[in-house]
């Protein structure tokens, strides 16, 4: 067991802003090579033009899924160690929902404002302003929306824990669901670029 | 870069991120230390005060912009820079359909932004820090939040769509 390397002391604060900068690096690389600098690119997911946003985000998720449970399955990391984000389901399921309704009416999402501003995008840029924008007014009006921010039992809780399942069905149902999910995607592409194409 | 080798590229960055310091990627909180800071630059006693703000202020020994997600940005303007310049991507310009000005473009941007600024707070996160970091643990609360990105993104697409025409 020695993973998470941070965690287990085997470099210090100053190091990890190092790693950050490096892990940051690699994240801006993809986003860029997966064309999500583009707000065409990003918005073709959600008029089924291109369903990249979505093959790039679940082959992801698949793929960094099955990495820690083979490395924690090893015995190599603690998965207890990884941070998770506590779940205050109602303030999530309304936080994502608005977000969603930004991501579409802007164009970007907070991380590919990011990447297409560096990339020469002004509509990229001026997204970056709105949402500084925005969280200033979100700190302002925080009395107000306090409580709704913390309704909800805010603890670190997984799908196989809520659901009482084992962690392996849940990974492998995930795998089962983005198969799936991306054989559809492939079909319904082909589909609309047959019926465009008239 | 085809969208399955560009999803294994970016997981594996995920991945090395859970292996190194233990957490995943993320993007809106790395805003909320700029806002904390800048206030806290302008208005102290108004940062301190303020429930949302203080949590990243820290406890005044280091700077607030000294924050692991500040740096990550940093890298991800970085690392979209070095990708954009290779590839030839790099041009500024506005992403717009043929027919709609610049300036009413903008203003969905902006206002867009400001949206997504409101979700990523009450959410605690946005696409990279809840739904692809927490997608990839299972995490309850990211796998809810990352449908309801969906859902409230294809709802009101047709609505928004004037601006890609």
């Amino acid at each position: 067991m020695m993973a998470p390397f941070f965690k287990y002391g085997m470099f210090g604060d100053e190091t990890s802003l190092v790693v950050a900068f490096l892990i940051g690096i690699g994240f801006g690389f993809f986003l860029e090579r997966a064309g999500f600098g583009s707000a065409r690119k990003l918005m073709a997911q959600f008029y089924l033009t291109d369903l990249a946003v979505f093959k790039v985000m679940f082959t992801a998720i698949v793929t960094a899924m099955l990495g820690l449970t083979y490395l924690a399955w090893m015995g190599w990391l603690d998965l207890s160690l990884v941070y998770l984000v506590p779940t205050y389901l109602a303030p999530q399921v309304v936080g994502g929902l608005i977000l969603g309704v930004g991501f579409v009416t802007g164009g970007y999402c907070p991380g590919t404002s990011v990447a297409a501003t560096a990339t020469g995008r002004v509509d990229g840029l001026v997204s970056v302003l709105g949402i500084l924008v925005g969280t200033f007014a979100f700190a302002e009006l925080f009395p107000f929306v306090k409580g709704f921010y913390l309704s909800g039992a805010g603890e670190a809780m997984t799908m196989p824990r809520a659901f009482g399942v084992p962690y392996g069905l849940v990974v492998f149902a995930v795998v089962l669901m983005a198969l799936a999910g991306f054989y559809g995607a492939g079909l319904l592409e082909k589909r609309l670029a047959a019926g465009s194409g008239e | 870069m085809n969208p399955y080798l560009a999803g294994i590229g970016l997981g594996l960055v995920l991945l090395a991120s859970f292996v190194l310091v233990g957490r995943g990627l993320g993007a809106s909180g790395a805003f909320n230390s700029v806002i904390a800071w800048a206030v806290d630059a302008v208005a102290p006693a108004h940062a301190r005060n303020n429930e949302f703000l203080a949590g990243y202020l820290g406890d005044g020994s280091a700077s607030t912009l000294k924050s692991w997600l500040v740096f990550e940005v940093i890298g991800v303007f970085a690392g979209a820079m070095l990708s954009g310049l290779l590839a030839g991507r790099t041009k500024v310009m506005t992403e717009k359909g043929p027919r709609v000005s610049v300036r009413a473009r903008l203003a969905m941007a902006f206002a867009g932004g400001m949206l997504m600024a409101f979700g990523a707070a009450l959410a605690r996160g946005c696409t990279s820090g809840q739904a692809l970091t927490g997608g990839a643990l299972l995490n309850l609360g990211s796998w809810a939040f990352m449908m309801m990105v969906f859902a409230g993104a294809y709802a009101v697409a047709y609505f928004v769509r004037w601006q890609w025409r």
